[in-house]
């Protein structure tokens, strides 16, 4: 491996669930911050944050949806986007 | 086929139902099969039941990462061959995240875990998990999941209710808010079901609270002793 450089990707995806989802953990968390004083907040929905290191530059973010595909979401239930960390 | 009609039960790390469906199998007279989550031979089973239980933690997704086990690729292929195939609770999950079974359980509307004797309606009794059912019969059978809501895109909802996919209705109280309050489904062929209460806790009155589940694993077999 002489010569070789290891680039280290840092990718990160959301998964959210879908818009027509009922999501009662958010609407809980929806109702309980205005008792915090928030009483702006209208609406919360709750999702997950997958960071993920990829040691691979140039097609990290094609791993990363194939990977969100198959295993992080469900597409049934939900969506999910990505973005490259600088 | 075998001259002993045989069931297999498959284990996961973190099923806990799996020794209750053993013992609802050989209540019905049939051998039961302990089938290994990391073992992909099926070993001539005639059926096979994915139990409930917390397989992995539900970490990530109720059986989302279960569904990627060696015996699940040997099930999925099997079923697509006509294997029964009984999906309970965690093991529905698991089909559903296969894509056995269109849509998917997610977390109950009402946020509570809920653990409970349920009545459900046997919609459709024309599965291999069924026939030994009237239509429409209503039975008691325990719930006990926290993500057990059943969802599909609407087209989805709508193709199974005409095409009569929905196997077990909640009756008397929907504890997850279910659409359509369905509590289990089926594919088209009818060789794969998932549910999400429990029959394996509903075979006798000691343990249970009636014997309404014993159907559902004498049906799988009269089919084969018959055939």
């Amino acid at each position: 491996m002489v010569g070789r450089v290891w680039q280290v990707t840092r990718v990160v995806v959301d998964v959210m669930p879908k818009p027509e989802i009922l999501d009662p953990q958010g609407q809980a968390i929806a109702r309980a911050l205005p008792d915090l004083g928030f009483d702006t907040v209208t609406s919360v929905r709750q999702g997950k944050r997958f960071e993920i290191e990829i040691a691979d530059g140039a097609d990290a973010r094609e791993i990363a949806s194939r990977a969100a595909e198959a295993v992080l979401a469900n597409p049934v239930i939900e969506d999910f986007t990505i973005h490259i960390e600088d | 086929m075998s001259a002993t009609t045989t069931i297999g039960v498959v284990t996961f790390p973190g099923s806990l139902d799996d020794h209750d469906a053993i013992r609802a199998v050989r209540a019905v007279g049939v051998e039961a099969v302990p089938l290994w989550h990391g073992d992909a031979a099926l070993h001539g089973v005639d059926a096979v039941i994915l139990p409930g239980g917390f397989s992995y933690g539900d970490y990530l997704r109720g059986g989302a990462i279960a569904r990627f086990s060696p015996v699940v690729g040997s099930v999925v292929a099997a079923a697509r061959s006509g294997l029964p195939v009984l999906g309970i609770c965690n093991g529905f999950q698991v089909l559903c995240e296969a894509q056995l079974l269109p849509g998917a359980l997610v977390r109950n509307a009402g946020l509570r875990f809920v653990c409970r004797d349920q009545v459900l309606t046997v919609e459709n009794t024309s599965t291999r998990w069924t026939s030994d059912y009237s239509p429409g019969e209503e039975i008691l059978v325990p719930v006990k999941h926290g993500e057990g809501r059943y969802v599909a895109d609407a087209a989805t909802v709508e193709q199974l209710e005409a095409e009569g996919l929905v196997v077990f209705r909640y009756a008397g109280g929907n504890p997850n808010g279910a659409l359509h309050d369905i509590a289990g489904i089926t594919n088209s062929a009818g060789n794969v079901v998932g549910l999400m209460p429990h029959p394996e806790h509903a075979i006798d009155t000691l343990t249970g609270p009636s014997a309404d589940g014993l159907p559902m694993f004498t049906s799988v077999v009269a089919a084969m002793v018959s055939a």
